[in-house]
Protein backbone atom coordinates (compact mmCIF):
# COMPACT_ATOMS: atom_id res chain seq x y z
CA UNK A 1 0.00 0.00 0.00
CA UNK A 2 1.11 3.47 -0.91
CA UNK A 3 2.77 4.87 2.35
CA UNK A 4 1.92 8.15 3.51
CA UNK A 5 4.44 9.36 6.56
CA UNK A 6 3.53 8.52 9.91
CA UNK A 7 1.46 11.26 12.25
CA UNK A 8 2.38 12.44 15.67
CA UNK A 9 -1.12 13.18 16.86
CA UNK A 10 -4.14 13.32 15.27
CA UNK A 11 -6.33 10.37 13.97
CA UNK A 12 -6.90 7.67 11.51
CA UNK A 13 -9.42 7.62 9.72
CA UNK A 14 -10.06 4.02 8.10
CA UNK A 15 -12.79 2.13 6.53
CA UNK A 16 -14.51 4.56 4.86
CA UNK A 17 -16.34 3.65 2.10
CA UNK A 18 -14.84 4.23 -1.43
CA UNK A 19 -15.09 7.35 -2.51
CA UNK A 20 -16.93 8.90 0.69
CA UNK A 21 -13.42 10.88 2.03
CA UNK A 22 -14.02 14.17 0.65
CA UNK A 23 -17.26 14.21 1.75
CA UNK A 24 -15.86 13.56 5.57
CA UNK A 25 -13.41 15.84 4.90
CA UNK A 26 -15.82 18.88 4.43
CA UNK A 27 -18.19 17.68 6.95
CA UNK A 28 -15.14 17.83 9.50
CA UNK A 29 -14.07 21.21 8.79
CA UNK A 30 -10.99 20.12 7.40
CA UNK A 31 -10.49 22.38 4.89
CA UNK A 32 -11.13 25.34 7.52
CA UNK A 33 -7.76 23.73 9.50
CA UNK A 34 -4.42 24.41 8.49
CA UNK A 35 -3.37 21.11 9.74
CA UNK A 36 -1.72 17.99 7.68
CA UNK A 37 -4.46 16.30 5.51
CA UNK A 38 -3.86 12.86 3.77
CA UNK A 39 -6.67 11.58 1.76
CA UNK A 40 -6.14 7.67 0.68
CA UNK A 41 -8.56 6.96 -2.31
CA UNK A 42 -9.27 3.45 -2.91
CA UNK A 43 -6.85 1.55 -1.34
CA UNK A 44 -6.88 -2.13 -1.32
CA UNK A 45 -8.77 -4.12 1.86
CA UNK A 46 -9.70 -7.73 2.50
CA UNK A 47 -13.13 -6.97 3.66
CA UNK A 48 -14.68 -3.62 2.06
CA UNK A 49 -12.59 -4.26 -1.76
CA UNK A 50 -11.88 -0.77 -1.70
CA UNK A 51 -11.87 2.01 0.92
CA UNK A 52 -10.50 5.16 1.59
CA UNK A 53 -8.51 6.47 4.76
CA UNK A 54 -8.11 9.96 6.32
CA UNK A 55 -5.41 10.77 7.92
CA UNK A 56 -5.35 14.23 10.22
CA UNK A 57 -2.49 15.58 11.88
CA UNK A 58 -4.27 17.73 14.99
CA UNK A 59 -4.92 18.60 18.16
CA UNK A 60 -7.06 15.71 19.30
CA UNK A 61 -9.97 17.84 20.78
CA UNK A 62 -9.96 20.41 18.09
CA UNK A 63 -12.61 17.56 15.76
CA UNK A 64 -16.57 16.81 16.71
CA UNK A 65 -16.25 13.57 15.64
CA UNK A 66 -20.27 12.81 15.78
CA UNK A 67 -20.98 13.07 12.41
CA UNK A 68 -18.82 10.02 11.54
CA UNK A 69 -21.63 8.30 12.98
CA UNK A 70 -23.99 9.71 10.98
CA UNK A 71 -22.29 9.56 7.57
CA UNK A 72 -21.20 6.28 8.32
CA UNK A 73 -20.97 4.20 11.74
CA UNK A 74 -18.09 1.44 10.08
CA UNK A 75 -16.02 3.87 10.08
CA UNK A 76 -12.39 3.04 12.06
CA UNK A 77 -11.48 6.07 14.02
CA UNK A 78 -8.11 5.57 15.73
CA UNK A 79 -6.78 8.05 18.45
CA UNK A 80 -2.71 8.55 17.53
CA UNK A 81 -0.78 10.05 19.94
CA UNK A 82 3.40 10.05 20.15
CA UNK A 83 2.95 8.23 17.28
CA UNK A 84 1.18 5.49 18.32
CA UNK A 85 -2.45 4.13 18.08
CA UNK A 86 -3.70 5.09 21.77
CA UNK A 87 -7.46 4.46 21.49
CA UNK A 88 -9.95 3.43 18.80
CA UNK A 89 -12.76 5.44 19.57
CA UNK A 90 -16.32 4.37 19.21
CA UNK A 91 -19.27 6.48 17.17
CA UNK A 92 -22.21 7.87 18.66
CA UNK A 93 -24.89 9.12 16.75
CA UNK A 94 -25.45 12.63 17.44
CA UNK A 95 -28.49 14.21 18.70
CA UNK A 96 -28.69 17.13 16.17
CA UNK A 97 -27.52 17.65 12.58
CA UNK A 98 -26.99 20.87 12.19
CA UNK A 99 -26.11 22.54 8.22
CA UNK A 100 -24.71 18.89 7.29
CA UNK A 101 -27.95 17.25 4.52
CA UNK A 102 -30.86 19.30 3.99
CA UNK A 103 -34.74 18.42 3.73
CA UNK A 104 -35.99 17.47 0.66
CA UNK A 105 -39.68 18.23 1.29
CA UNK A 106 -40.72 20.56 -0.79
CA UNK A 107 -43.61 22.13 1.37
CA UNK A 108 -40.61 22.42 4.29
CA UNK A 109 -39.82 25.87 5.68
CA UNK A 110 -36.26 25.27 5.51
CA UNK A 111 -36.70 25.12 1.38
CA UNK A 112 -37.46 29.13 1.01
CA UNK A 113 -36.89 30.56 4.21
CA UNK A 114 -33.33 32.07 4.10
CA UNK A 115 -30.54 31.67 6.49
CA UNK A 116 -32.19 29.29 8.28
CA UNK A 117 -30.04 26.44 10.13
CA UNK A 118 -31.23 22.97 8.23
CA UNK A 119 -31.57 21.40 11.53
CA UNK A 120 -32.36 17.23 11.88
CA UNK A 121 -32.96 15.33 15.05
CA UNK A 122 -32.55 11.78 16.13
CA UNK A 123 -36.04 10.67 16.38
CA UNK A 124 -34.75 6.59 16.26
CA UNK A 125 -31.69 5.85 17.86
CA UNK A 126 -32.01 1.95 16.99
CA UNK A 127 -32.97 2.54 13.37
CA UNK A 128 -31.01 5.79 12.86
CA UNK A 129 -33.46 7.53 11.31
CA UNK A 130 -33.15 11.48 11.54
CA UNK A 131 -35.83 13.76 11.27
CA UNK A 132 -35.65 17.50 10.34
CA UNK A 133 -36.75 19.70 13.09
CA UNK A 134 -38.98 22.08 11.00
CA UNK A 135 -41.54 19.28 9.11
CA UNK A 136 -40.39 15.98 10.84
CA UNK A 137 -39.78 14.23 7.97
CA UNK A 138 -37.61 11.54 7.58
CA UNK A 139 -34.20 11.85 6.04
CA UNK A 140 -33.92 9.31 3.16
CA UNK A 141 -30.58 7.05 3.35
CA UNK A 142 -30.30 7.48 -0.62
CA UNK A 143 -29.86 11.18 -0.41
CA UNK A 144 -26.91 11.28 1.65
CA UNK A 145 -23.86 11.11 -0.94
CA UNK A 146 -25.63 13.96 -2.71
CA UNK A 147 -24.12 16.38 -0.63
CA UNK B 1 -42.25 37.77 30.19
CA UNK B 2 -39.38 36.39 28.02
CA UNK B 3 -38.24 34.33 30.48
CA UNK B 4 -41.15 32.00 30.30
CA UNK B 5 -42.08 32.79 26.70
CA UNK B 6 -44.22 29.95 25.81
CA UNK B 7 -45.60 28.91 22.35
CA UNK B 8 -47.87 26.10 20.99
CA UNK B 9 -46.19 23.83 17.87
CA UNK B 10 -47.73 20.84 18.03
CA UNK B 11 -50.95 19.27 19.89
CA UNK B 12 -48.60 17.33 22.44
CA UNK B 13 -46.65 20.04 23.55
CA UNK B 14 -48.75 20.44 26.61
CA UNK B 15 -48.77 17.48 29.33
CA UNK B 16 -51.84 15.78 30.14
CA UNK B 17 -51.95 17.67 33.50
CA UNK B 18 -51.54 20.90 31.97
CA UNK B 19 -53.98 20.22 29.26
CA UNK B 20 -56.40 19.89 32.57
CA UNK B 21 -55.93 22.93 33.48
CA UNK B 22 -56.47 24.60 30.03
CA UNK B 23 -59.37 22.90 29.68
CA UNK B 24 -61.01 24.05 33.29
CA UNK B 25 -60.03 27.54 32.53
CA UNK B 26 -62.06 27.07 29.02
CA UNK B 27 -64.66 25.19 31.07
CA UNK B 28 -65.35 28.17 33.49
CA UNK B 29 -65.27 30.63 30.57
CA UNK B 30 -68.00 28.58 28.68
CA UNK B 31 -69.69 29.48 32.21
CA UNK B 32 -68.83 33.02 33.39
CA UNK B 33 -67.77 34.43 29.40
CA UNK B 34 -68.51 37.99 30.72
CA UNK B 35 -66.06 37.83 33.95
CA UNK B 36 -63.44 36.89 31.16
CA UNK B 37 -64.23 40.20 29.03
CA UNK B 38 -61.66 42.97 30.17
CA UNK B 39 -58.55 39.75 30.67
CA UNK B 40 -56.76 40.75 28.20
CA UNK B 41 -57.63 44.59 28.67
CA UNK B 42 -55.15 46.73 26.63
CA UNK B 43 -52.93 43.40 24.80
CA UNK B 44 -53.24 43.10 21.00
CA UNK B 45 -53.28 39.59 19.50
CA UNK B 46 -51.09 39.41 15.96
CA UNK B 47 -52.99 37.16 13.26
CA UNK B 48 -50.55 36.81 10.38
CA UNK B 49 -52.33 34.46 7.98
CA UNK B 50 -50.04 33.41 5.01
CA UNK B 51 -52.65 31.93 3.46
CA UNK B 52 -56.36 32.27 3.97
CA UNK B 53 -58.41 29.90 6.59
CA UNK B 54 -61.24 32.06 7.55
CA UNK B 55 -62.80 30.25 10.11
CA UNK B 56 -59.61 29.66 11.97
CA UNK B 57 -58.49 33.06 12.11
CA UNK B 58 -62.11 34.61 12.93
CA UNK B 59 -62.13 32.72 15.71
CA UNK B 60 -59.01 33.26 17.25
CA UNK B 61 -59.45 37.23 16.49
CA UNK B 62 -63.19 36.50 18.31
CA UNK B 63 -61.28 35.08 21.54
CA UNK B 64 -59.18 37.72 21.97
CA UNK B 65 -61.69 40.59 21.37
CA UNK B 66 -64.05 38.49 23.91
CA UNK B 67 -60.94 39.22 26.25
CA UNK B 68 -60.94 42.43 25.66
CA UNK B 69 -57.88 42.77 23.52
CA UNK B 70 -57.28 44.27 20.26
CA UNK B 71 -56.15 42.74 16.91
CA UNK B 72 -54.36 43.19 13.72
CA UNK B 73 -52.86 41.01 11.20
CA UNK B 74 -53.12 40.13 7.69
CA UNK B 75 -54.98 37.18 6.22
CA UNK B 76 -53.51 36.03 3.38
CA UNK B 77 -49.45 36.94 2.12
CA UNK B 78 -50.05 38.52 -0.99
CA UNK B 79 -51.27 41.44 0.79
CA UNK B 80 -48.12 41.82 2.97
CA UNK B 81 -45.08 42.82 3.28
CA UNK B 82 -44.08 39.30 2.61
CA UNK B 83 -45.39 39.09 -1.04
CA UNK B 84 -41.83 40.98 -1.02
CA UNK B 85 -39.93 38.06 0.37
CA UNK B 86 -39.87 38.89 3.61
CA UNK B 87 -38.46 35.85 5.55
CA UNK B 88 -40.71 34.47 8.45
CA UNK B 89 -37.91 35.49 11.15
CA UNK B 90 -37.82 39.05 9.92
CA UNK B 91 -41.74 39.25 10.07
CA UNK B 92 -41.91 37.63 13.32
CA UNK B 93 -39.24 39.97 14.46
CA UNK B 94 -41.59 43.25 13.36
CA UNK B 95 -44.89 41.66 14.81
CA UNK B 96 -43.20 40.91 18.08
CA UNK B 97 -42.69 44.57 18.49
CA UNK B 98 -46.36 45.52 17.66
CA UNK B 99 -48.13 42.40 19.53
CA UNK B 100 -48.28 40.80 22.37
CA UNK B 101 -49.19 37.12 21.35
CA UNK B 102 -49.12 36.05 17.63
CA UNK B 103 -51.40 32.96 15.63
CA UNK B 104 -49.73 32.31 12.15
CA UNK B 105 -50.90 29.78 9.59
CA UNK B 106 -48.50 29.29 6.44
CA UNK B 107 -48.76 26.85 4.17
CA UNK B 108 -45.00 25.57 4.58
CA UNK B 109 -44.33 23.17 7.00
CA UNK B 110 -42.66 24.22 10.21
CA UNK B 111 -42.54 27.74 9.55
CA UNK B 112 -44.72 28.45 12.71
CA UNK B 113 -41.20 26.64 14.59
CA UNK B 114 -39.04 29.40 12.85
CA UNK B 115 -41.13 32.02 13.93
CA UNK B 116 -40.80 31.00 17.37
CA UNK B 117 -37.50 30.53 17.38
CA UNK B 118 -36.94 34.08 16.62
CA UNK B 119 -40.01 35.71 18.95
CA UNK B 120 -40.19 37.56 22.20
CA UNK B 121 -43.77 36.99 22.10
CA UNK B 122 -45.78 33.67 22.22
CA UNK B 123 -46.82 31.95 18.88
CA UNK B 124 -49.47 29.90 18.37
CA UNK B 125 -49.37 27.37 15.22
CA UNK B 126 -52.50 28.01 13.37
CA UNK B 127 -51.86 25.99 10.95
CA UNK B 128 -48.59 24.89 8.54
CA UNK B 129 -49.63 22.74 5.77
CA UNK B 130 -50.45 19.55 6.07
CA UNK B 131 -47.84 19.33 9.33
CA UNK B 132 -49.65 20.13 12.65
CA UNK B 133 -53.17 22.24 13.74
CA UNK B 134 -52.91 22.18 17.37
CA UNK B 135 -55.81 24.65 17.92
CA UNK B 136 -58.24 22.27 16.14
CA UNK B 137 -57.53 19.10 18.00
CA UNK B 138 -57.35 21.05 21.78
CA UNK B 139 -60.90 21.91 20.50
CA UNK B 140 -62.01 18.21 19.65
CA UNK B 141 -60.31 17.51 23.30
CA UNK B 142 -62.73 19.84 25.17
CA UNK B 143 -65.52 19.08 23.01
CA UNK B 144 -65.63 15.23 24.07
CA UNK B 145 -64.56 16.43 27.78
CA UNK B 146 -67.58 18.79 27.87
CA UNK B 147 -70.36 16.60 26.16
CA UNK B 148 -69.07 13.03 27.10
CA UNK B 149 -67.78 14.60 30.67
CA UNK B 150 -64.91 13.12 30.70
CA UNK B 151 -61.79 12.03 28.35
CA UNK B 152 -62.05 8.38 28.72
CA UNK B 153 -64.14 5.68 29.24
CA UNK B 154 -65.37 5.89 25.81
CA UNK B 155 -66.24 4.21 22.20
CA UNK B 156 -65.28 6.89 19.57
CA UNK B 157 -65.99 6.19 15.82
CA UNK B 158 -63.96 7.77 13.53
CA UNK B 159 -65.02 7.95 10.07
CA UNK B 160 -64.30 9.14 6.40
CA UNK B 161 -60.70 9.28 5.19
CA UNK B 162 -58.63 7.46 7.61
CA UNK B 163 -55.48 7.73 5.69
CA UNK B 164 -55.09 11.24 4.63
CA UNK B 165 -57.13 13.54 7.47
CA UNK B 166 -54.14 14.98 9.71
CA UNK B 167 -56.96 15.96 11.78
CA UNK B 168 -58.18 12.60 12.90
CA UNK B 169 -54.24 11.40 13.01
CA UNK B 170 -53.72 14.25 15.74
CA UNK B 171 -56.84 13.55 17.71
CA UNK B 172 -55.81 9.78 18.04
CA UNK B 173 -52.38 10.73 18.98
CA UNK B 174 -53.77 13.09 21.62
CA UNK B 175 -56.13 10.52 22.72
CA UNK B 176 -53.57 7.76 23.54
CA UNK B 177 -52.61 9.40 26.61
CA UNK B 178 -56.18 8.70 28.24
CA UNK B 179 -57.53 5.56 29.91
CA UNK B 180 -60.21 3.15 28.81
CA UNK B 181 -60.86 4.17 24.90
CA UNK B 182 -61.94 1.87 22.36
CA UNK B 183 -61.14 3.18 18.61
CA UNK B 184 -63.42 2.06 15.72
CA UNK B 185 -61.84 2.81 12.34
CA UNK B 186 -64.81 3.30 9.31
CA UNK B 187 -63.29 4.06 6.12
CA UNK B 188 -63.30 2.47 2.77
CA UNK B 189 -59.45 -0.09 2.65
CA UNK B 190 -58.25 2.44 0.71
CA UNK B 191 -58.65 5.12 2.83
CA UNK B 192 -57.62 3.28 6.21
CA UNK B 193 -55.18 4.69 9.21
CA UNK B 194 -51.88 4.36 8.49
CA UNK B 195 -49.67 1.56 10.06
CA UNK B 196 -47.71 4.33 12.52
CA UNK B 197 -51.13 4.90 13.82
CA UNK B 198 -52.11 1.21 14.48
CA UNK B 199 -48.14 0.68 15.91
CA UNK B 200 -49.00 3.73 18.44
CA UNK B 201 -52.50 1.81 19.55
CA UNK B 202 -50.59 -1.47 19.56
CA UNK B 203 -47.60 -0.15 21.41
CA UNK B 204 -50.25 1.23 24.30
CA UNK B 205 -52.70 -1.81 24.44
CA UNK B 206 -55.22 0.44 23.32
CA UNK B 207 -58.41 -1.51 21.62
CA UNK B 208 -59.81 -1.45 18.08
CA UNK B 209 -61.36 -2.45 15.47
CA UNK B 210 -61.44 -1.81 11.81
CA UNK B 211 -64.58 -1.62 9.75
CA UNK B 212 -65.94 -0.63 6.16
CA UNK B 213 -69.81 0.30 6.83
CA UNK B 214 -70.71 3.34 9.56
CA UNK B 215 -74.22 1.28 9.98
CA UNK B 216 -72.71 -1.76 11.17
CA UNK B 217 -71.16 -0.13 14.01
CA UNK B 218 -73.67 2.58 15.12
CA UNK B 219 -75.00 1.32 18.04
CA UNK B 220 -72.18 0.91 20.40
CA UNK B 221 -70.65 4.28 19.72
CA UNK B 222 -70.38 7.22 22.53
CA UNK B 223 -68.87 9.94 20.09
CA UNK B 224 -68.50 9.83 16.08
CA UNK B 225 -65.62 11.80 14.79
CA UNK B 226 -66.81 12.47 10.75
CA UNK B 227 -64.22 13.47 8.07
CA UNK B 228 -65.32 13.82 4.31
CA UNK B 229 -64.14 11.26 1.62
CA UNK B 230 -63.05 13.17 -1.40
CA UNK B 231 -64.04 12.00 -4.46
CA UNK B 232 -60.21 12.24 -5.75
CA UNK B 233 -59.39 9.75 -3.14
CA UNK B 234 -60.46 6.74 -4.78
CA UNK B 235 -59.12 4.64 -7.67
CA UNK B 236 -62.25 4.91 -9.87
CA UNK B 237 -65.63 6.26 -10.18
CA UNK B 238 -66.93 2.55 -9.83
CA UNK B 239 -65.65 2.52 -5.87
CA UNK B 240 -66.58 5.85 -5.16
CA UNK B 241 -70.18 5.46 -5.86
CA UNK B 242 -70.72 1.67 -4.73
CA UNK B 243 -69.15 3.08 -0.76
CA UNK B 244 -69.77 6.59 -1.08
CA UNK B 245 -73.34 5.99 0.96
CA UNK B 246 -71.19 4.09 3.68
CA UNK B 247 -69.88 7.19 5.04
CA UNK B 248 -72.55 9.77 4.83
CA UNK B 249 -74.81 9.97 7.86
CA UNK B 250 -78.14 10.83 7.51
CA UNK B 251 -81.33 10.23 10.15
CA UNK B 252 -81.32 6.79 9.11
CA UNK B 253 -78.21 5.71 10.44
CA UNK B 254 -78.38 8.37 13.50
CA UNK B 255 -81.68 6.11 14.12
CA UNK B 256 -79.32 3.21 14.94
CA UNK B 257 -77.25 5.40 17.58
CA UNK B 258 -77.50 5.76 21.55
CA UNK B 259 -79.59 8.23 22.67
CA UNK B 260 -76.42 9.93 24.55
CA UNK B 261 -74.00 9.98 21.38
CA UNK B 262 -72.33 13.05 20.15
CA UNK B 263 -71.52 13.84 16.75
CA UNK B 264 -68.44 15.97 15.70
CA UNK B 265 -67.14 17.12 12.52
CA UNK B 266 -64.11 19.67 12.17
CA UNK B 267 -65.90 21.63 9.11
CA UNK B 268 -66.35 22.84 6.67
CA UNK B 269 -69.00 20.19 6.15
CA UNK B 270 -69.78 19.34 2.20
CA UNK B 271 -72.26 16.07 2.21
CA UNK B 272 -70.80 13.37 4.64
CA UNK B 273 -73.57 15.12 7.04
CA UNK B 274 -76.71 15.38 5.55
CA UNK B 275 -78.68 18.70 7.01
CA UNK B 276 -81.62 16.89 8.14
CA UNK B 277 -79.22 15.83 11.10
CA UNK B 278 -78.31 19.13 12.21
CA UNK B 279 -81.34 19.40 14.36
CA UNK B 280 -80.61 16.25 15.83
CA UNK B 281 -79.54 16.94 19.66
CA UNK B 282 -76.62 14.78 18.97
CA UNK B 283 -75.28 16.91 16.31
CA UNK B 284 -72.63 18.74 18.30
CA UNK B 285 -70.14 20.09 15.40
CA UNK B 286 -71.62 23.72 15.62
CA UNK B 287 -70.84 23.58 19.54
CA UNK B 288 -67.76 22.51 18.79
CA UNK B 289 -67.09 25.67 17.12
CA UNK B 290 -68.10 27.68 20.62
CA UNK B 291 -65.76 25.09 22.23
CA UNK B 292 -62.81 25.83 20.00
CA UNK B 293 -63.41 29.70 20.40
CA UNK B 294 -63.43 28.65 24.72
CA UNK B 295 -60.07 26.75 24.26
CA UNK B 296 -58.28 29.84 21.95
CA UNK B 297 -59.22 31.92 24.53
CA UNK B 298 -58.01 29.84 27.29
CA UNK B 299 -54.84 29.50 25.37
CA UNK B 300 -54.29 33.01 25.04
CA UNK B 301 -54.70 33.45 29.11
CA UNK B 302 -52.11 30.60 29.26
CA UNK B 303 -50.04 31.97 27.09
CA UNK B 304 -49.78 35.37 28.55
CA UNK B 305 -49.49 34.16 31.76
CA UNK B 306 -52.71 35.40 32.91
CA UNK B 307 -54.78 32.39 34.03
CA UNK B 308 -53.25 32.99 38.18
CA UNK B 309 -55.00 36.42 38.19
CA UNK B 310 -58.32 34.37 36.83
CA UNK B 311 -58.05 31.59 39.83
CA UNK B 312 -58.18 34.33 42.40
CA UNK B 313 -61.10 36.49 41.28
CA UNK B 314 -62.46 33.01 41.05
CA UNK B 315 -62.40 33.00 44.82
CA UNK B 316 -62.91 36.21 45.02
CA UNK B 317 -66.71 35.10 43.18
CA UNK B 318 -66.99 32.40 45.22
CA UNK B 319 -66.89 34.47 48.63
ZN1 LIG C 1 -38.20 19.77 6.56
Amino acid sequence: MLNVGKIEEGFVLDHIKAGRSMQIYRHLGLDKLDCTVAIIKNARSNVMGKKDILKVECDIDTLDLDILAFIDHNITVNVIKEGEIVEKRALFLPHQIKDVIKCHNPRCISSIEQGLPHIFYLADEEKEIYRCQYCDEKYQESAKTEN
Amino acid sequence: MTNNLRHLMKPLDFSVEELEQLFDTAADIEKNMSAYSHKCDGNILATCFYEPSTRTRLSFETAMLRLGGQVIGFSDASSSSVSKGESVADTIRVISSFADICAMRHPKEGAPMVAAANSIIPVINAGDGGHHHPTQTLTDLLTIRSLHGSLGGFTIGLCGDLKFGRTVHSLITALVRYKDIHFVFISPKELKVPDYIIDLLNENNITYEEVIKLEDVMSKLDLLYMTRVQKERFFNEEDYIRLRDFYILNEEKMALAKENMHVLHPLPRVNEISVEVDKDPRAAYFKQVQYGLYVRMALILTLLDKTDAHINQGLLRTF
